[in-house]
């Protein structure tokens, strides 16, 4: 089905609790094609109605309908202009008032249509707002360090053959990389004590790999962490030193970020969502899994 | 402890730019995902998104991932 290119179609970003400080906040703002960003209320103008919102601005439907999407999704530059400009406006709105963060590329064909499903799902958003209220999200990052080639003496001792000074510094970089994935569950297990100090959530992201990923050395952690905004230095300081004192082992945090990885409780969350991603890259890359017990489990060659 | 922390954190730092997979991580996996009259419906979302997954990720057989970090160990703390 083809859309119409001239008529411009409705992109969401997120759904936030009615401020009066908001639209002010919002003037300038433009979305994610340049377009000014506005508010749907609903129910606005009514008893009682518009306590929720929905931020939105117009986009070209030539590329936001369904075959530009598919067509520009693939294109990472235009994804990255997208996903950058989407959450400037999460940004913006999540700093004046709670937020729920929409997923990437919700699109409607009009501001009523996107108003219709806003009246349709009014209450469930006010409660989740209310739950998330007051509360930022924190991502923390573990890498094992990608150790400096564990160094095999670039001269071979004299009393080793060729093979058995081969086999000897593979052997010590294997020591190597297994001491570095204890550090790294070390850090892990600390990070779980400083949530369990501080923060009210926590999902996992799968750990991050291929190009966009660098050469950071190797992500075995990554979560995000619901946190109430009055403990939120508390926390980013505790995880920020949880790779202390361990060799081998890197942990970064980011945030505070909009809670868009507790926007849908965990439990409504499982049938559509991260873990159709999760397992649909999984089966596509990973070899047999035994269910993991730990956070982070050591390559075994 | 030392008194509630106070985070200027909450405001957004215009000058912070977040790495571009950290994004991609919320915006692909998080969020609230709609139904609805969209135009795009919610399975070609999930199929757009899965493919794009693949490209970020590139796991191939020869290079599989060592973890396969299946699920999370605990959801709540």
């Amino acid at each position: 089905m083809t859309t119409s290119t001239s008529e411009p179609v409705t992109y969401a970003y997120a759904v936030a609790r009615a401020h009066p400080d908001l639209a002010p906040s919002l003037t300038g703002l433009v979305g994610v094609s340049g377009a000014p960003v506005h508010l749907i209320s609903e129910g606005a103008g009514e008893e009682g109605g518009g306590d929720v919102v929905l931020v939105v601005s117009p986009v070209s439907a030539a590329d936001f309908g369904e075959e530009g999407l598919r067509r520009h999704l693939e294109d990472l530059d235009w994804l990255e202009a997208v996903a950058r400009a989407h959450h400037a406006v999460v940004e913006a709105v999540a700093a004046r008032t709670p937020a729920l963060p929409l997923r990437l590329a919700t699109v409607y064909l009009d501001d009523a249509s996107a108003r219709g499903m806003l009246r349709s799902a009014v209450r469930l958003f006010s409660e989740r707002l209310d739950h998330l209220a007051g509360q930022v999200e924190w991502g923390v990052k573990i890498y094992v360090e990608a150790t400096a080639e564990a160094a095999p003496e670039s001269a071979p001792a004299a009393d080793l053959t060729p093979g058995r000074a081969y086999l000897s510094a593979r052997r010590r970089r294997r020591n190597d990389l297994e001491a570095s994935y204890r550090a790294a569950q070390e850090a892990a297990d600390r990070v779980g004590d400083v949530a369990r100090a501080y923060a009210t959530d926590r999902a996992a992201h799968r750990p991050q790999q291929g190009v966009l990923a660098g050469d950071a050395g190797e992500n075995v952690f990554n979560d995000a962490f619901r946190v109430p905004r009055g403990r939120s230095e508390a926390f980013r300081a505790g995880a920020a030193g949880a790779g202390h004192g361990l060799a081998g082992v890197r942990v970064e945090v980011t945030g505070p970020w909009a809670p868009y990885s507790f926007a849908v409780p965990q439990e409504d969350e499982g049938t559509r969502g991260t873990d159709d991603a999760r397992s649909a890259a999984d089966t596509a890359g990973a070899d047999g899994s035994d269910g993991s017990d730990g956070v982070v489990r050591g390559a075994t060659p | 402890m030392t008194g509630p922390g106070r985070p200027a954190a909450a405001a957004p730092l215009p000058d912070r730019q977040v790495a571009l997979i950290d994004l991609l991580d919320r915006l692909l996996a998080g969020g609230v995902v709609l139904t609805g009259d969209v135009v795009l419906s919610i399975a070609d979302i999930d199929l757009v998104r899965v493919s794009l997954r693949a490209l970020i990720v590139s796991v191939s057989p020869e290079n599989p991932s060592p973890f396969e970090h299946s699920g999370p160990p605990a959801r709540r703390s």
